[in-house]
């Protein structure tokens, strides 16, 4: 009997893209809502972010079920941690966190692009956005700006063309935060999504946002090309 | 006959004890679900293909006089499938290889007088040396006195050799400094480990080896040897696409490791090579004055 291909994979791209910018004193998280699978949209409303603590945001692509799975294992470690020291997990901690999660499952990885984006809450750093950025087995690095999924390869040019910042491991230092202000910053997301809608088919319908800044966190949604 | 049992030997098989014990969890070696699968060297072929590891590096170290100097540049690509290619219908797959980043961090502190290198996979290296950095630490508390570099390469280097022919991908170095002076170890996914003097890992290992090699005497003073490095680095970016960025270049003394320099290749190139004006450029600006 000739040898058999597995024909059932336990992964599927559900498309999507997730986009995050650090500020001064902001972040953005941004990430579209439409999730297909093949050629067809499975739906026009779906939300790929998701607040895990209370200065941490998570936007996530890829396989969709992989990502909610992931969600839910985040959560739960956060409840945990805010029972054992009785405060909530900062943005750096949830960044390890989601790092080592990823890593447990090296030989099975979840199918997923994360970006995470929030306010770090140490010393001078206090107040400052930070966003990490990972590959799907959970290796990371803070950064000012990141894209992850379908249409990240239109987005980043884009971003490192307008927001180039100084690589961190430049000595003497140079600050990664982006100067533009939280209006500006908006706007330059609205923008790239509007532009990877146009060319990315997995990528439309509606962008969902989430700005964090020191008075809390709120919510826009900006509507796209829906062919 | 009776077998003698080694199960309590094997570094890869959980501690037995309370699930909810911290100290089984941190002490144990980790533990990780693996797929249920018939060709479990196929689906890993296949999901390494997916999450393509961020790869090709320069990274490189010698053993000088005063200690260890320890460089690396800062660029990880990262090749991969978007769709899934183990569907039999609609096979849409598209090769990739972009430059997932340009400020990786390569050289990983594993603590105060211990550095590691990264080459290979970003995860494996990332999550290896955190894990290393704890048992140092808990050797440290458990001992009363720091790890030898030999051990802490021991360690990582037995760790690695468990997981030997899963697909991990790490191709790294311990430099450090102990009672023994300077140590500097190399260590693979592949098991090896190897002590020596002068190595360089990497994609861009054979154009930074020429330039080390030639240039390398064990009597360098520490500026000489941080420009020795930085040097073979930039050549190695200069010619092997799959390294660039930031130079950073890292001396271990006896007093721990201090950052010595990180510098953009892009601009280190001008600084070595200015560009001369041309003769052509120059005549025409005579001829227009006159």
């Amino acid at each position: 009997m000739p040898k058999q291909q597995a024909n059932w994979s336990p992964y599927d791209n559900n498309g999507g893209t997730c986009v995050a910018i650090a500020g001064a004193d902001y972040c953005v998280i941004a990430a579209d809502t439409r999730m297909s699978t093949g050629y067809s949209i499975l739906t026009r409303d779906y939300s790929k972010i998701i607040q895990l603590a209370d200065k941490s945001v998570m936007a996530s692509s890829g396989f969709q079920a992989d990502v909610r799975a992931l969600q839910k294992v985040l959560a739960a470690r956060h409840l945990l941690y805010q029972h054992q020291h009785n405060k909530q997990m900062s943005c750096p901690a949830m960044a390890q966190l989601l790092s080592n999660t990823l890593y447990f499952k090296r030989f099975f990885p979840y199918y997923s692009f994360n970006v995470l984006g929030g306010l770090d809450s140490e010393g001078k750093c206090k107040g400052k956005g930070c966003v990490f950025t990972y590959d799907a087995v959970g290796s990371y690095e803070r950064v000012g700006y990141s894209a992850q999924g379908s249409g990240a390869t239109l987005i980043t040019p884009f971003l490192d063309n307008q927001l180039k910042s100084p690589s961190p491991l430049l000595l003497p230092a140079k600050d990664a935060v982006t100067p533009l202000s939280e209006i500006e910053a908006i706007d330059l997301v609205k923008t790239c999504f509007a532009s990877a809608t146009e060319r990315d088919i997995y990528t439309g319908d509606k962008v969902e946002m989430l700005v964090l800044n020191a008075s809390g966190i709120r919510q826009e949604f900006m509507e796209l090309r829906k062919d | 006959m009776m077998k003698i049992d080694f199960s309590g030997l094997d570094p890869s098989l959980p501690v037995k004890g309370n699930a909810e014990d911290l100290d089984d969890e941190i002490l144990a070696a980790p533990s990780f679900k693996l797929p249920v699968t018939v060709d479990f060297d196929g689906f890993q072929k296949a999901a390494v293909q997916m999450v393509k590891p961020a790869k090709g590096t320069t990274t490189l170290a010698f053993i000088f006089k005063h200690g260890v100097m320890v460089a690396a540049d800062s660029r990880a690509s990262m090749g991969g499938y978007i769709c899934k290619a183990l569907l039999i219908l609609n096979l849409y797959k598209i090769n990739l290889y972009l430059a997932a980043s340009q400020s990786v961090k390569k050289i990983i502190e594993i603590n105060p007088y211990m550095l590691g290198t990264m080459a290979g996979g970003a995860a494996d290296c990332q999550f290896w040396h955190r894990n290393l950095g704890i048992k140092c630490r808990l050797h440290e508390l458990a001992n009363k006195r720091r790890i030898s570099v030999a051990g802490a390469s021991k360690l990582l280097a037995n760790i690695l050799y468990s997981y030997r022919g899963m697909g991990l991908s790490v191709g790294t170095m311990i430099a450090g400094y102990d009672e023994s002076g300077a140590g500097l170890y190399y260590v693979d996914s592949e098991g090896g480990r190897l002590k020596g003097t002068r190595f360089s890992v990497g994609s861009g290992s054979p154009y930074a080896y020429g330039v080390l090699d030639s240039g390398y005497s064990f009597d360098l003073s520490v500026e000489d040897a941080a420009e020795l490095a930085r040097r073979a680095i930039y050549h190695a970016t200069f010619r092997d696409g799959a390294s660039g960025g930031v130079a950073s270049v890292y001396h271990v003394g006896p007093g721990g490791w201090k950052k010595l320099s990180g510098d953009d290749v892009g601009e280190m190139h001008y600084s070595y090579y200015p560009i001369e004006p041309t003769t052509v450029e120059q005549e025409m600006a005579d001829v227009r004055i006159a």
